[in-house]
């Protein structure tokens, strides 16, 4: 096996608000292999960007992570200082952000952000950075690409500011991307023409990919494993194909009955009773258990990390099995 | 089956709101943007009661636009919206309360100084549906129905989640006791796992209320499990329109086919877990749209018929109709995979 190029062991980020401690990851721990798609699902509240954002060094104040190890081809990240992550901020690891107009500059053309995002990392004459910039966008699906490079943001349709997006995450070729939701904001055709790109570009270049998303389908189609996040935890991971086969924890059961698709038309929803807990007032033991039909007295305890044969789940309950049975 | 809510040659412009100076420069040929955008186009259709409509299509072809034509909400450029043969709409204003909206974003759509259960009364009280004295037992019974506890008429819309205010938006559009109920994309902003919490509760409450309904989302597969017929449309035109299963089991439009195929599905029973295809290029601009049928930059099938001259709505059969020069082709594809 080879080593990972990423590896997140016991991670924790905490925000110290007035109204108390939002322990938005709590003991999150997984591995990414080199050009591996990890799929990152839960619903709003459940961490997935925060832990995305720890990844980068990008949590502000009142947060900050508390424990954990990052490390990114070998380097831990936790201890580095603000400007040494900076310097890998980018080129080693980068990030997409759900919103493609928020993320542009709407000032300066696509070819000037990109020539910023060159300069910070390495030198290049004006022509090669244009070269790069425009072998990138064409890369990504963007037609005429050395002419689009002159365009400003309000030029492009979303689809298109979401291809840039990505070309400049791509601009350094990074080890590992995190993807925070890429296509939540495009119409589905436009959506089929990234994923399929995402993931020929995944293969091309080696890069691994974090995708993260509240949609179970989409992430399907890219990632070869999942990680399910339910109150700032990992609350079952493994293979995709076992995982949505065959889930353990009654959570991740919960998400793929309720989808549409799962039920007869017409006829009533599989439905997860009940909200996500706030993440302020977090149920005593497993934060699942008040809305899970199999929560017995052992669910009062937090439940650990089982694993075994490759997946892991985080209950004491697997649907389908005694505990006993599996471990 | 009569025809309930009827939308007869509906047509809506968007124009740039031209001051007099901009109106004399375009006149002298100065860069003024004088163009149009015809956000519904020669649409008809009829929902017949206690039908529920999936109305489906990508952002800008004219959905909502539809959707707030038949809520009254906004007047059509020309042709008429009638529910029970009464116009919805006259000399530009809605007249009657017989259709109601919950629209997407229940953050936006509930006044946030207002007390819920106030919200929920306004319009009940405006219209003599209930008095003030009676306001807050006729709210509760809203509230019960919904799922909602009656004590929280007193509170915020701050004070609750998302899947409780979506509730508070449909309690209010029920409680004007509409015939015809609009849903605009009503459980888009909603976590998966509340997305069916009203999704069943939309069930339940159509067919208890026999309520007809034009259900607008760009989720083809909640469209599929709550609707009866399904229309799509594209840049502004209704392309296909029939029963939801032959509809997304059969598409007689390319673009249905498209759609519908662009969508990630899980197949857990297969050996391809994921399935799902890519349609070409976007969607072209609405202020300057193709020539012929819209759609035939995107289309295999196009042809130079396909260029030349707009489609006509044809049946297909009793229940179904469809605006393309090769459905017959398009169908015969879809039956032979």
């Amino acid at each position: 096996m080879t080593d990972p190029v990423l590896s997140v062991q016991n991670l924790r980020t905490h925000f110290f608000t007035r109204a108390g401690v939002v322990k938005a990851v709590d003991d999150v721990s997984f591995d990414l292999a080199p050009g591996e798609i990890m799929g990152l699902v839960g619903e709003s509240g459940s961490g997935k960007t925060v832990t995305g954002f720890s990844l980068l060094g990008l949590v502000d104040e009142p947060g900050r992570i508390v424990e954990g190890s990052i490390r990114l081809q070998g380097t831990e990240l936790t201890t580095l200082s603000d400007a040494e992550l900076r310097k890998r901020r980018g080129r080693e690891i980068s990030m997409i952000f759900q919103d493609p107009i928020a993320t542009l500059n709407p000032m300066l053309t696509i070819g000037q952000q990109m020539r910023l995002a060159i300069d910070a990392h390495e030198r290049l004459s004006k022509r090669a950075a244009e070269a790069r910039s425009a072998q990138l966008l064409e890369q990504v699906g963007i037609p005429s690409a050395s002419a689009r490079l002159r365009a400003y943001p309000h030029e492009f349709s979303g689809g298109m500011r979401q291809r840039v997006a990505i070309a400049i995450a791509l601009l350094h070729r990074p080890a590992v991307i995190v993807a925070d939701e890429p296509t939540t904001a495009l119409d589905v055709s436009i959506q089929a023409q990234i994923l399929f790109q995402m993931r020929d570009l995944a293969a091309e270049t080696g890069t691994a990919l974090i995708w993260i998303s509240h949609d179970l389908a989409v992430v399907s189609s890219l990632a070869s494993k999942l990680a399910v996040m339910y109150a700032g935890r990992i609350v079952e991971q493994g293979p995709t194909a076992t995982l949505l086969r065959d889930p353990r924890h009654p959570y991740t059961a919960g998400l793929i009955a309720s989808l549409p698709a799962m039920t007869a038309p017409g006829t009533p929803l599989t439905q997860i009773p009940g909200t996500t807990p706030s993440l302020l007032s977090l149920p005593p033991g497993c934060p699942f258990a008040p809305r899970c039909e199999f929560a017995t007295k052992a669910c009062m305890a937090e439940p650990e990390m089982q694993t075994a044969g490759g997946r892991g789940w985080r209950c004491f309950h697997p649907v389908g099995h005694t505990a006993e049975a599996l471990t | 089956m009569n025809d309930f809510v009827q939308i007869n040659d509906v047509n809506r412009l968007f124009g740039p709101n031209l001051s007099t100076g901009e109106k004399i420069a375009a006149k002298l040929g100065g860069k003024v943007e004088t163009r149009s955008v015809r956000a519904v186009s020669d649409v008809t259709l009829s929902v017949r009661r206690g039908e529920t409509l999936g109305l489906v299509g990508e952002s800008g072809c004219g959905k909502s636009t539809l959707g707030r034509l038949i809520a009254g909400i906004l007047s059509p450029t020309s042709g008429t919206v009638s529910i029970g043969g009464a116009s919805v709409m006259q000399n530009g204003t809605k007249v009657t309360t017989r259709v109601q909206t919950v629209f997407q974003d229940p953050f936006a759509s509930l006044d946030p100084r207002m007390k819920v259960g106030d919200t929920v009364s306004e319009g009940p009280i405006a219209h003599g549906l209930t008095t003030k004295s009676n306001a807050r037992t006729y709210v509760a019974e809203w509230f019960e129905r919904v799922g909602l506890d009656p004590v929280w008429v007193d509170r915020y819309p701050h004070q609750f989640s998302g899947g409780q205010r979506q509730r508070i938006a449909i309690a209010r559009a029920l409680a004007m006791q509409p015939d015809v109920l609009i849903c605009d994309e009503p459980v888009a902003s909603l976590d998966v796992s509340i997305q069916a919490q009203i999704i069943n509760l939309f069930l339940e409450l159509t067919r208890d209320l026999g309520l007809t309904t034009v259900f607008i989302s760009h989720d083809l597969s909640v469209v599929q499990h709550v609707s009866d017929r399904v229309a799509v449309m594209y840049l502004g035109r209704i392309v296909e329109l029939g029963p939801v299963a032959e509809v997304f089991g059969n598409p007689a439009h390319p673009y249905t086919a498209a759609l519908f195929g662009s969508v990630p599905k899980l197949v857990l029973d297969a050996d391809e877990l994921v399935r799902f295809d890519t349609i070409e290029g976007e969607v072209p601009s609405p202020l300057s749209p193709p020539s012929g049928c819209y759609y035939h930059p995107r289309c295999p099938l196009a042809t130079a018929e396909c260029r030349a001259n707009q489609p006509v709505t044809q049946p297909v059969s009793d229940l179904r109709a469809v605006a393309c020069h090769n459905s017959e082709q398009q169908l015969a594809k879809a039956s032979a995979i």
